[in-house]
């Protein structure tokens, strides 16, 4: 089966006229990996909360042959990731980046941690003062 | 005239909700007696009206009465007699009148359990009346499933085909069931408040359970209707409305825990309170979040904003002034218990310190894009990565601890024999990461740790099972806690191990998927009561021999004009082979997709476990009230 995918693929390469669109493979099963690897860090913007990997969306589909182009291209993870961002905006990337605008989403859980961490400390300390005998 | 006799029975609830409200806060005061029992009997008698609304509603739908708007927009005759049932709750009006009824339940419950002094029962259905009345005028004059359409075309439009399951069927009532009984444990709360009454956490201590037991199961249901449902294995997507959800729940889990120090010591006093508000505030925020639009998703019925407004006033009005009432009178509530540092009670205090900070991650990943697109005009996912980075290690944290928790007596526990008693759970517990990390591949360190993890928590319980001896209350921490390590495991197997594969084959074309060869043997069309399928043949080989035939589909619903993919699941229980049959390719080529699945029904596996867990403390809870009556009204005041 493998084989015949791949086959479809390098026929579709080869720009032959094709009836079946294959839900496209790279013929590399490392740049494929990569490809399904990348497809799940991507949102499909139009999809609710789905990323292109998952999604029926033409859109999905489009963004899905865009990256194994760019790979089989030979452009890098990263290379891919900037392009798209550039052209989607970060709305694009399923993991917010970490920069001014969301300090406060990936650092707050951890101050909110560790604050209410200090606050239970505080209150074992007071219990413990505490005289026994509950009122 | 059904139409009639729901509005009317709608209008006469809302007559008796605001009796209700009025009543029970005067019953309050210690002299009214008279007003407690009217409060008792407007409890029932609302909970009639509502329920016979949604009898109208659900008969007009069952009959196919398309003069009234709301069945012509979403049933249709050919719909089958369960979903035309369930598809009442299946849209936005419909939704909000099951809303309404189980607040109706939950209020009738508490009239008629008589939990707690009569003060504070009373000033609790007040509360109760009040949030009824607020959602009934919500109802009556955004969202009126009773409005009349005419001419009554001769057939209705249908509903969302993903909604026509079963599973889809029983997830909102148990979800409500969960959700709103939150309401329960907050109206307990707010007349704690009003009354200075003290034993509060006792009287609502069933309704929290039943509460949290209906949100377990009712979120465990989603994720498996979106499991099966939707196509392409995934079971959670921290989709905004799925962290509506869950945020309930984790603050009715610590609810839960800081309820029980609350009760037995007298600890935490106000900050149990505080929670029971909480939990509510954050279902009155998902049913915000949910039904106005401002997340759109399956859930998302209808975008109005004057719904939306409503329940954003709504929602500032009641947690405003529940936490008004509570910065006013808490202070008088405080009592400092006191307990040793190595305690039961420090033990739920950082139980509550992590579920506060995971419930504080879930809220930030739904809300803050909603946030900086609002302030900044920028647009942001907060997908499944940032989950994994916050909330699953802390989480994870959270569970390495929870086996202390039951082994640390009140007010003052024993740290050295805690973890000489708990040393077997350790020790397995590193044997099965050993295992996990050598025997597994690929080897990774999420593996090892959460197979580890899981061990420990049921080793745990069952040490603690045998230490305690086998009754409710043992049983009840021991289930929930095992519970969580059962969906850690389903949790793990089936996102570390998956195996995918997705191919466009023609009839007798195989592809391979974990250890299966798939053969698609022919695809035909099938007909259901309101659908038209192309149902694949596949047969499923392992080793050379014919072990199953699947048949995922794609389904054409023609009244509402959209295609769903119906997927075909073979369990073994240690691991699902999942099918879905994707688009049609060209006369003879289809898309098939492929997925083993490790350990997949460990998932809501484990949250019938936990479920089981809190019907054990609940039965437990209700057979000590029914033995020591005599006892407990003395301790009231």
């Amino acid at each position: 089966m493998t084989r015949l995918l791949a086959a479809l693929f390098l026929l579709f390469a080869a720009g032959a006229a094709l009836a079946v669109p294959a839900p496209g493979t790279l013929a590399d099963p490392a740049q494929e990996a990569r490809a399904r690897a990348l497809q799940k860090e991507l949102r499909c913007m139009v999809c609710q909360g789905e990323s292109i990997d998952e999604s029926n969306a033409p859109l999905a589909a489009d963004l899905r042959a865009l990256i194994r182009a760019r790979i089989a291209a030979g452009e890098s993870d990263a290379e891919i990731k900037d392009y798209l961002v550039a052209r989607y905006g970060d709305f694009i990337l399923m993991k917010p980046p970490f920069e001014a605008s969301t300090y406060a989403l990936w650092l707050t859980p951890f101050l909110v941690l560790i604050v209410a961490g200090g606050v239970a400390i505080w209150v074992v300390i007071r219990a413990g003062k505490t005289p026994q005998g509950d009122a | 005239m059904t139409g009639e006799i729901g509005q009317l029975a709608l209008c006469l609830a809302l007559a008796l909700a605001l009796v209700l409200s009025i009543s029970g806060l005067a019953g309050a005061r210690a002299e009214n007696a008279l007003a407690r029992r009217v409060a008792s009997s407007s409890a029932a008698g609302m909970f009639v009206f509502i329920a016979l609304a949604f009898g109208a509603l659900t008969y007009a739908s069952v009959v196919s009465d398309f003069s009234i708007l709301n069945v012509a927009q979403n049933s249709h005759t050919l719909k089958p007699l369960v979903y035309k049932i369930s598809g009442v709750w299946g849209n936005h009006e419909g939704s909000m009148l099951l809303w309404v009824l189980v607040l109706a339940v939950y209020a009738a419950a508490v009239a008629f359990a008589k939990r707690g002094s009569e003060r504070l029962t009373s000033a609790a259905l007040g509360v109760q009346g009040l949030i009824a009345a607020a959602f009934l005028l919500f109802i009556l004059f955004t969202s009126n499933p009773f409005v009349r359409l005419d001419p009554a075309p001769f057939e209705g439009d249908g509903l969302n085909p993903l909604l026509q399951d079963f599973g889809l069927a029983v997830h909102p009532p148990m979800l409500y069931a969960g959700y709103v009984g939150l309401s329960a444990a907050f109206a307990y709360a707010a007349a704690a408040l009003i009354t200075r009454e003290r034993d509060w956490a006792r009287a609502a201590r069933p309704f929290m359970l039943a509460a949290w037991i209906a949100l377990t199961l009712g979120i465990a249901l989603g994720s498996w209707w979106a499991y099966y449902e939707l196509g392409w294995g995934g079971f959670w997507f921290w989709d905004p409305v799925e962290n509506a959800s869950l945020m309930p729940w984790l603050i009715a889990t610590a609810l839960l825990h800081s309820a029980l120090a609350t009760e037995r010591t007298g600890a935490f006093r106000s900050w149990t309170l505080l929670l029971a508000i909480a939990g509510f505030s954050l279902s009155l925020i998902g049913t915000f979040l949910v039904r106005s639009g401002v997340l759109s998703s399956v859930h998302a019925f209808a975008s109005d904003p004057a719904r939306g407004l409503y329940i954003l006033g709504l929602l500032v009005v009641a947690i405003g002034g529940a936490l008004a009432l509570f910065a006013w009178r808490a202070p008088g509530l405080q009592t400092g218990a006191s307990f040793a540092p190595v305690s039961r009670e420090t033990a739920l205090l950082i139980n509550n310190v992590f579920l506060v900070a995971a419930t504080a991650t879930v809220f930030l990943g739904t809300l803050y894009p909603l946030v900086l697109d609002s302030l900044a005009g920028t647009k942001l996912s907060v997908g499944p990565p940032y989950f994994a980075l916050t909330f699953a290690p802390i989480f994870a944290a959270l569970l390495v601890l929870v086996p202390f928790g039951p082994r640390l007596g009140w007010k003052k526990g024993n740290l050295n024999e805690a973890l000489r008693t708990l040393f077997p759970a350790f020790a397995l517990a590193v044997v099965a990461a050993l295992v996990a990390l050598v025997f597994t591949s690929p080897r990774t360190l999420a593996a090892a740790g959460s197979f580890g993890l899981a061990t420990w928590l049921v080793a745990a319980s069952a040490i603690d099972i045998r230490k305690r001896g086998f009754r409710f209350g043992a049983l009840a921490s021991a289930l929930a806690h095992a519970g969580l390590a059962v969906t850690l495991i389903g949790v793990a197997g089936t996102t570390l191990w998956r195996s995918e594969a997705l191919e466009v084959l023609a009839p007798g074309e195989t592809m391979y998927v974990g250890t299966y060869a798939l053969r698609l043997d022919d695809v035909v069309g099938a007909a259901g009561p309101n659908y038209t399928a192309a149902r694949a043949n596949v047969t499923v080989l392992s080793g050379g021999r014919t072990v199953a035939v699947m048949h995922p589909e794609r389904r054409v619903f023609p009244a509402e004009r959209q295609d769903t993919a119906e997927t075909a699941i073979r369990t073994t229980i240690f691991s699902d082979l999942y099918l879905a049959l994707g688009d049609r390719r060209d006369a003879t080529h289809w898309v098939l997709r492929a997925y083993v699945n490790p350990l997949a029904p460990f998932i809501w596996l484990g949250a019938v476990v936990m479920a089981l867990g809190g019907f054990a403390a609940l039965f437990g809870r209700l057979r000590q009230s029914r033995d020591v009556p005599a006892a407990a009204p003395a301790l009231a005041e």
